[in-house]
């Protein structure tokens, strides 16, 4: 009976996950953009905190709390500052349209299920089971870092990516060791900031943040 | 001990703190100096402690072998190189505080680097050098060195973040074995029972997140343009030295996975991205427009050649990588010092404006020549021994056929380096001016110093030889 609260609880954590950057890759507006990043900070804390909960680790119900502050809260908050800064309201030229994001998204979501195989095989669970969704929010960040051409985007692209690593980690170890943990939040924390302000220096010398704007630099 | 090992740490955040808090003329002109200076007395002095038998720690996180004390004086000779040779002449105009603040930072996140036991603390740092120098690259508020500042922090992050994906796969798999641990040397010496399948996609994705942050092909694109638009004394330290600790961090981890899957692996992936960097900056060297991106695609070339030398393995051949690691350093820190005076003082870095240096310029033009001399590998440099060593390693361990190949496009960098070189300095000046101007346009010791070590260090490596010898055993005897 306790399993199965937590098989559903994960299940449920995993598929947030999953719904939200299906929803970041679907539309094209920098807000829900935005706010679905912080639906999906939130629910991987939520992640966490159900595996801390159910291990009885009060450590790792911490970090679910750092988890939270972090990704659900600052950093979309730095993002939509930076949005509402710089004026930017949509993902003007991505360069794969709207059906083509979706298949490509189906795809990745196979192959991500494909190369989780050695984490199902090594301690069947329902953890593991959930492993694929981390790896396929990898494979999404870098479809949204490809494909969109609008700094903010790219950010977000950044974190996607960034999100599905901490799934992975969660996931299969229950974190990394708290000293790397608290070290790599802070890192992608001011990762952030640093590209928040590029963003806005970028956009006062180019008059917009579309990084087609930046090609002067080549060979 | 602990003291020697944290000190470099400290006095960089020191340093750093003070810079930011006080801002005077004083130290924001010397904080990179004196950190840089700090990092290498430290160095010297663990390579010192390191052969007489010890093995300094600091807490569980820090931990100083042969490999780690000689990296740690590397970044200090590199750093004291770029930071004293860039010291712009008396009266000149003085760095301001965010510049010098976040050189201390980047010499102190590079320190942690390589003295860190911990491969999540490792990389914890290597990010925090992408932080750190962010906004070195894009110090000059310009269109092109925006561009640069952007594509650097985005290329730079993601790679690592992929090699953060590697390490949490790692350390799944040790969870699984029963011992939850990054520390390397609990990884490379208590033989845990690692699952092969899951150690297989780690250490690949380890090594290809860190090969981005070290310029290797087909992940470089970032770099060229990184090098060219930072300041020069941090294009030094960038391309000399934070390009070697990427790859230090693919050693550490190149010597935790061999062990669990035999060498193929590594080797497979190293030699192809070894391969494909040096026929990338073969490519763009022969037909370069720019001195300082033709410098950093020489970095590349190098970077290429550090890689065919960890596929090759055993202990010939990573102790003269590590010998490498020390020769470019400092050859290519004191080059890019040197490119950032020929633009101070002829206003430009494209080839094509700048002729006849050598006559109208001799106190810029013979350390280029000189640095150029060791780059290329001429003797009596190191940079010659350690390129023909890596050569004799990679066909006494099996790698002849990548070997030949390497040894054709390092020949044909050779010549274009040369050719753009003897072009700059020796080819006919449109205007050459009345009389030469001998003035140096800044501090000459520290590339004599710098060049002097590189020309001595091959020849006659004393006491260094033994670290060296040392260093590649820490990481050949894991295998």
């Amino acid at each position: 009976m306790s399993t199965s609260w937590f098989d559903q609880a994960i299940g449920l954590a995993a598929g947030v996950l999953l719904l939200t950057s299906v929803l970041l890759v679907w539309k094209r507006s920098l807000a829900a953009a935005v706010r679905s990043l912080a639906v999906q900070g939130v629910a991987l804390a939520a992640l966490v905190a159900v595996i801390g909960i159910y291990e009885g680790d009060p450590q790792l119900v911490a970090i679910a709390l750092l988890v939270l502050a972090l990704k659900g809260f600052l950093l979309p908050w730095v993002l939509d500052r930076s949005r509402v800064r710089i004026a930017a309201v949509r993902e003007e030229t991505p360069l794969l349209n709207t059906t083509a994001s979706l298949l490509a998204l189906s795809l990745l979501t196979m192959l991500a299920y494909l190369v989780s195989r050695p984490f199902l095989t090594l301690a069947p669970g329902p953890t593991s089971a959930a492993v694929p969704v981390g790896i396929s929010l990898v494979l999404y960040g870098f479809l949204i870092l490809t494909t969109r051409r609008h700094a903010i985007s790219q950010l977000v692209g950044f974190l996607v990516l960034d999100n599905g690593i901490a799934t992975v980690a969660f996931l299969t170890s229950g974190g990394v060791p708290l000293v790397v943990e608290l070290g790599a939040s802070l890192d992608v924390l001011l990762v952030v900031l640093i590209l928040r302000v590029l963003t806005s220096r970028i956009t006062a010398e180019f008059g917009a943040a579309d990084l087609d704007d930046l090609m002067e630099l080549r060979d | 001990m602990a003291v020697l090992v944290l000190l470099p740490l400290v006095v960089s955040l020191v340093l750093a703190v003070l810079t930011a808090a006080l801002r005077t003329p004083l130290l924001c002109r010397y904080a990179g100096v004196l950190t840089a200076a700090t990092v290498l007395a430290s160095g010297v002095a663990l390579s010192a402690a390191v052969l007489d038998g010890a093995t300094p720690t600091a807490g569980d996180l820090l931990r100083v072998d042969a490999l780690s004390a000689f990296m740690l004086a590397v970044v200090g000779a590199v750093g004291l190189t770029a930071t004293w040779g860039g010291l712009t002449p008396p009266g000149g105009r003085t760095d301001a505080w965010t510049y010098s603040t976040l050189v201390a930072l980047f010499l102190g996140a590079m320190s942690l680097a390589v003295l860190a036991d911990n491969l999540g603390v490792l990389w914890v740092a290597v990010e925090a050098t992408t932080i750190a120098t962010a906004f070195l690259v894009g110090h000059r508020g310009t269109r092109t060195s925006l561009e640069a500042a952007w594509k650097y922090v985005v290329l730079g992050s993601v790679g690592v973040a992929i090699a953060f994906l590697g390490l949490v796969l790692l350390y799944a798999a040790t969870v699984s074995a029963g011992r939850p641990t990054l520390s390397w040397i609990v990884l490379t010496q208590e033989h845990l029972a690692l699952d092969p399948s899951l150690v297989k996609v780690a250490g690949a994705l380890a090594v290809l997140g860190f090969a981005t942050k070290a310029g290797l092909a087909p992940m470089h694109s970032w770099l060229p343009d990184a090098h060219s638009q930072a300041p020069a004394p941090v294009s030094g330290l960038m391309s000399g030295v934070l390009l070697s600790v990427a790859f230090y961090a693919i050693l550490r981890v190149q010597a935790v996975v061999d062990p669990v899957l035999g060498p193929g692996l590594m080797r497979g992936l190293l030699a192809t991205a070894g391969l494909l960097s040096l026929a990338v900056a073969a490519g763009l060297v022969v037909r370069q427009r720019d001195l300082k991106r033709m410098l950093a695609y020489s970095s590349i070339e190098h970077m290429g050649l550090l890689a065919l030398a960890a596929a090759a393995g055993g202990t010939l051949a990573l102790a003269a990588a590590l010998l490498h690691v020390l020769g470019h350093g400092l050859a290519k820190s004191s080059l890019f010092v040197v490119s950032g005076r020929i633009l101070a003082t002829e206003g430009t870095t494209r080839i094509s404006g700048i002729r006849g240096l050598l006559v109208r310029r001799p106190g810029v033009a013979v350390p280029y020549l000189a640095g150029m001399a060791a780059l290329l590998g001429l003797p009596p440099f190191s940079l010659f021994f350690s390129e023909v060593a890596i050569v004799v390693a990679g066909f006494q361990r099996g790698l002849g056929g990548v070997m030949v190949v390497a040894v054709g496009l390092v020949l044909v960098l050779f010549a274009g380096l040369a050719r753009h070189s003897a072009a700059m300095t020796m080819g006919g000046s449109p205007d050459a001016g009345p009389t030469p101007d001998g003035t140096s346009l800044g501090p000459q010791t520290p590339l004599v110093l710098a060049l002097g070590a590189t020309a001595v260090v091959g020849l006659a490596a004393g006491p260094l030889a033994t670290l060296l010898a040392e260093a590649g055993a820490v990481l050949a005897g894991a295998r």
